[in-house]
């Protein structure tokens, strides 16, 4: 709250510092008063600023940056006042920890099984829901009811559907007579399991994403390519696709983050923080758990944090550069 | 950083203005031209973007639908070939159950507490920080927007253990202090109000106020809160939603003692309960509040991410 008193709306604009006894002989814009008021009105800003830039320094920014620090040091849950210094060896453990490389892998794989085809169902969705249709606004309403699932609600569902001996999809894939898949154990199985329950949360927010940016795509650039003959496919090809080329590299960087960052449907899938019997879909959110709530090794975990933060920098670094170096083409053209 | 120009209309009234309901039969489609619409904007979708469409919709609905169905069975029932499709009579029995076994009720409660008081903070603080970046001059504005914008594509997690290392100095673990706190720092609510604020907020009012001798307090009561209200009400939604959903943290700083509906989903889905209905329903309790809200503002949610979540 700012600290002067919130004037309630009346009829008589109520003025600061006024009934400070200005004497007389004192005009308006000089004494005490008003050399208060002036260095107020240079300070009050920042009061506007204040109660979340409080919270922003001490929950935010502070623990972001204090990682690292944390990282290098051996921090056990118990007694996480205790810092013992270890340099490197919270690293160095790390990368000889066959579960890590694991982890790494899962996350890749699940990444692109969870990312491509979710990204690909969205922008197909979005040029249909683009189109002049009845129901349009209940039907964008309902593609977006995944979003509004809970992660754990969502995985606990599809782990019941998933089911080996009596779920759901091994029923119907069974009518059309593949054998029953074993979605819990099988590496490439579980993987795809767990890929379907992102896909299934996100495609629909994606596709309202892409349809925002399609809408702001101007009207005359389709009238243009029309008139030139350019079928619909090639208005959506030479027209929306380049118009949609930054929400795309954002849903990219977005999606990709978000991959590097499952935890909730590999813990849920089955319910244990190993990720499956051999760690077959442990990714790395849930890996750096483990470590740290599972082992009680903070330090351990705050380096897997670090390693997982400089690994989105990069994967974004490298989706920036493709994005630019298209552009770049597109330009040169 | 292009943002969408939302209109300084309601939120979710990104579409031209409609005929009002009534006026015009549901059954007969209006053929009208729009301005700055997409290729199908002047046609019609054929009956294959219909058939499409259903099916996207019926991926999208079926496992709440069978998430009422199992929830509505015996644990016997769902251990059948084939299985059945339609609801049974075991609902409240398993509600039941899953209220003693999993204190979902008491979960909900803290939910509801959480995510209330974090988005009445967020929406409260995102405002006024959100105000002063777009229209107040101070030393290190520019300076103080860049660190936070800077900090959204950051993933939480990075700094999720030194965060609960400081929950656990102050002694919060298992309190809901340790969830609401950290939950109310936003920035990208900061850069959404900015923008509303931007788009929305003619300098000329602000001016005309001081002129009249307005104090900036005065200014943001009177002027502001009235102009930024859609805005909020759509960061409102956006962080209630995200809030309720959250599960990482929750799970980490909460545990069964004073559980979130996410953290009590995670003990249902642990191996402590093997009754897969009672799961089911457990889970069906726990998401019937978010889809409540969903279908009552379903449409300016929509409304919303459109006009927030665009950021070219």
């Amino acid at each position: 709250m700012s600290p002067t008193s919130t004037a309630k709306a009346g009829p008589r604009p109520a003025r600061i510092g006024s009934g400070s006894g200005s004497g007389p002989g004192t005009g308006p814009d000089d004494g005490p008063a008003a050399a208060l008021r002036r260095s107020w009105r240079k300070a009050s800003p920042y009061a506007y600023i204040a109660p979340f830039f409080t919270l922003f320094l001490a929950f935010g920014l502070f623990p972001l940056l204090y990682t690292a620090f944390v990282s290098l040091y051996r921090v056990e849950l118990q007694t996480s006042g205790d810092m013992e210094w270890r340099g490197i060896a919270n690293y160095t453990a790390l990368f000889t920890d066959e579960y890590f490389w694991t982890a790494l892998r899962n996350t890749f794989t699940i990444g692109v099984l969870s990312t491509v085809p979710q990204l690909a169902m969205a922008l197909g969705l979005a040029h249909l829901l683009n189109y002049k249709l009845r129901g349009r606004t209940f039907i964008r309403t309902a593609v977006l009811l995944p979003y509004a699932t809970s992660v754990a609600a969502a995985t606990l569902v599809f782990a019941q559907l998933f089911g080996r001996d009596f779920g759901l999809i091994n029923y119907v894939i069974g009518l059309i007579g593949v054998g029953p898949v074993d979605w819990q154990t099988g590496t490439v199985a579980s993987q795809i399991a767990v890929s379907t329950i992102v896909i299934w949360r996100w495609t629909g927010y994606n596709a309202l994403i892409y349809l925002a940016g399609m809408q702001s795509i101007p009207h005359e650039l389709y009238e243009a390519a029309a008139i030139d003959g350019a079928s619909r496919w090639r208005q959506f090809i030479h027209v929306t696709l380049p118009g949609l080329r930054p929400t795309i590299v954002f849903t990219v960087i977005v999606s990709t983050i978000g991959a590097t960052q499952l935890f909730g449907e590999p813990l849920l899938f089955e319910g244990s923080i190993s990720g499956g019997i051999s760690h077959q879909y442990q990714t790395l959110g849930l890996y750096m758990y483990e470590q740290g709530w599972g082992f009680f090794h903070l330090g351990r975990a705050a380096a897997i944090a670090w390693v997982m933060f400089v690994l989105i920098v990069v994967l974004v670094g490298v989706n920036a550069l493709i994005a630019r170096r298209r552009a770049r083409k597109e330009a040169g053209r | 950083m292009t943002a969408l120009a939302p209109p300084p209309a309601a939120p979710g009234k990104r579409r031209p203005p409609r005929v009002r309901p009534g006026s015009r039969p549901w059954f007969r489609s209006r053929f009208r031209f729009r301005k700055g619409g997409g290729a199908g904007k002047t046609m019609t979708g054929g009956w294959i973007a219909y058939l499409i469409l259903g099916c996207a919709l019926l991926v999208s609905a079926f496992p709440f639908y069978w998430t009422i169905v199992a929830a509505s069975r015996s644990n016997a029932d769902l251990a059948r070939v084939p299985p059945s499709l339609l609801p049974g009579p075991n609902l409240m029995k398993n509600f039941e159950a899953v209220l003693e076994e999993a204190d979902i009720g008491k979960a909900l409660l803290n939910s509801l507490i959480v995510s209330g008081s974090v988005t009445l903070g967020t929406v409260l603080s995102c405002t006024l920080a959100g105000f002063a970046f777009a229209k107040l001059r101070f030393r290190g504005r520019g300076a103080l927007l860049t660190l936070t914008i800077g900090t959204m594509m950051i993933p939480p997690q990075l700094g999720v253990i030194p965060l609960f290392m400081l929950i656990a100095e102050l002694q919060w673990v298992n309190q809901l202090q340790a969830v609401i706190l950290p939950g109310l720092v936003s920035a990208f609510g900061v850069f959404f109000m900015r923008q509303y604020l931007i788009q929305s907020l003619p300098d000329e009012l602000i001016e005309a106020a001081r002129v009249d001798g307005a104090s900036t307090a005065r200014v943001f009561w009177s002027i502001v809160i009235p102009i930024a209200r859609p805005g909020m009400a759509v960061l409102g939604m956006l962080t209630f939603m995200a809030s309720w959903n959250d599960f990482f943290w929750p799970v980490v700083a909460l545990s069964s003692q004073e559980p979130t509906v996410q953290v009590a989903l995670r003990q249902l889905g642990g191996g402590y309960v093997n009754d897969q209905s009672v799961i089911m329903a457990g889970t069906l309790l726990g998401t019937l509040p978010v889809l409540l809200v969903f279908g009552l503002l379903g449409r300016q949610i929509v409304g919303g991410i459109m006009q927030g979540a665009v950021k070219g």
